[in-house]
């Protein structure tokens, strides 16, 4: 009986949020057969440990799950994927979320270039995963910044600052590519 | 509010996450200064657009059916469960009755964990998911569990026997991570969930679940459960080919 309520439990879950699930791994390795792998090795860890939910947002809880096992799987698999930020990288995106609000010249002319969807979303993909991540989780999940701390397992401030600054890389990235040229700079 | 203080609560305001006082501050704010509308209709384009280029990649459908097999779990059979506990309470009741209880309660203290791993080895064949690491040699399953674990599992090679090696799999049992190495015996897979425990040293014990054979024993500190629906007599030279190789 016991385990038949687990299950079912599991089933709620999982099965209602798959798509959430499937779609940060998805983003996380960049690649369908292994978000598949990812998803179904987390579905595995959610059914074992669905005692551990206590009721709190289901999809933040499978994300969780699903985020921690994408790191174990990229730890073994691409391990590459997952270096710490290089001091360049972090310096420029907190040098770009500082000039967010003050670079008036920036956002603007985003938003009159009518933004190209295709070159976005890679460049959103060639961010560093701890970028992505928040990124993905806030714009595309549109999770709330206590459910993003949850997944992370960090901090609201965090979530916030991590943000930001993932904001303004994506900016300086989008900004170099189309303003500056693609020779320039990538 | 003045102009510094909505920039630096920009992506908060744009996000929905300023608290109803300071939203209306900065609503107040917002009312006579363009410049900070400005910026504020710039950042929500700017996010509005990161929103429609990111594609939201939906579970394909061969996903969600291996989840919801996971979930449904069509193979635990769950009449055959029933008919072993209406069988095991009716033994229970007739030892009670007849004054024998010592030996009727097996395992006692083991049952969630029994539950456990029959658990996990239906989901290992229900998930296609058998194996992570697929070879019959020992030399290469043993190293692959190194980094995932924080102990080395024996990894016995029992094919002459004929119980050849398949590979081995990271599995969780007890709420840890563990070893699970996977043997055939015929067309029959068995599972055997290797971990540490300080259980004592003992022979080994066999029991049924589910309609799976199960034997289980400890030594050296590491426990070892073996679940199969190769029949008892099997399962058990299996247990004793690997105590002895152990």
């Amino acid at each position: 009986m016991a385990m038949q309520g687990k299950s079912e439990r599991f089933a709620v879950i999982a099965l209602q949020h798959l798509d959430a699930a499937y779609n940060l791994a998805r983003w996380l390795t960049r690649n369908d057969a292994d978000a598949a792998d990812v998803v179904q090795e987390s579905c595995l860890r959610a059914l074992t440990y669905v005692d551990s939910y206590r009721g709190e947002n289901g999809r933040a809880w499978l994300l969780t799950i699903v985020r921690n096992t994408c790191y174990r799987w990229l730890e073994r698999n691409r391990p590459s994927a997952i270096t710490p930020l290089s001091p360049e990288v972090e310096a420029e995106a907190t040098a770009a979320a500082a000039g967010t609000a003050g670079d008036a010249s920036s956002p603007e002319s985003i938003v009159a270039r009518q933004c190209d969807a295709a070159l976005l979303n890679g460049l959103i993909a060639e961010l560093p995963l701890l970028f992505r991540e928040v990124l993905v989780l806030r714009e595309i999940e549109e999770l709330s910044y206590r459910d993003i701390g949850a997944v992370l397992g960090v901090p609201i401030g965090t979530v916030m600052s991590r943000l930001a600054r993932a904001r303004g890389a994506l900016k300086e990235a989008w900004l170099r590519r189309t303003m500056r040229g693609p020779s320039d700079g990538l | 509010m003045d102009c510094k203080d909505l920039q630096e609560l920009l992506h908060r305001y744009v996000d929905g996450e300023l608290a109803p006082d300071l939203r209306a501050e900065a609503d107040t704010h917002l009312e006579t200064c363009a410049d900070c509308r400005r910026l504020v209709a710039e950042e929500t384009a700017w996010q509005q657009a990161i929103h429609r280029a990111g594609p939201y990649y939906a579970a394909p459908d061969e996903v969600r059916r291996r989840i919801a097999r996971l979930a449904g779990r069509p193979a635990f059979a769950r009449p055959l469960w029933r008919g072993w506990a209406m069988a095991a309470a009716l033994l229970l009741a007739v030892a009670l009755s007849s004054g024998v209880t010592a030996y009727i309660v097996t395992g006692s203290g083991q049952e969630p964990l029994t539950q456990e791993i029959v658990t996990s080895h239906v989901r290992s064949l229900m998930a296609d998911h058998l194996t992570d690491v697929a070879s019959s040699d020992q030399h290469t399953v043993k190293p692959w569990f190194h980094g995932w674990l924080d102990y080395a599992p024996p990894v016995a090679d029992t094919s002459d026997a004929g119980f050849p090696l398949i590979g081995g799999r990271l599995d969780y049992i007890d709420h840890r991570p563990v070893a699970a190495l996977v043997y055939r015996r015929n067309q029959h897979p068995i599972n055997l969930f290797v971990f540490p425990s300080d259980e004592a040293d003992g022979a080994i014990r066999a029991s049924v679940r589910n309609g799976y054979n199960i034997v289980h024993w400890t030594a050296h500190g590491m426990t070892s459960w073996a679940v199969s629906d190769v029949n008892a007599a099997e399962l058990l030279a299996f247990a004793q080919l690997l105590q002895r190789q152990g």
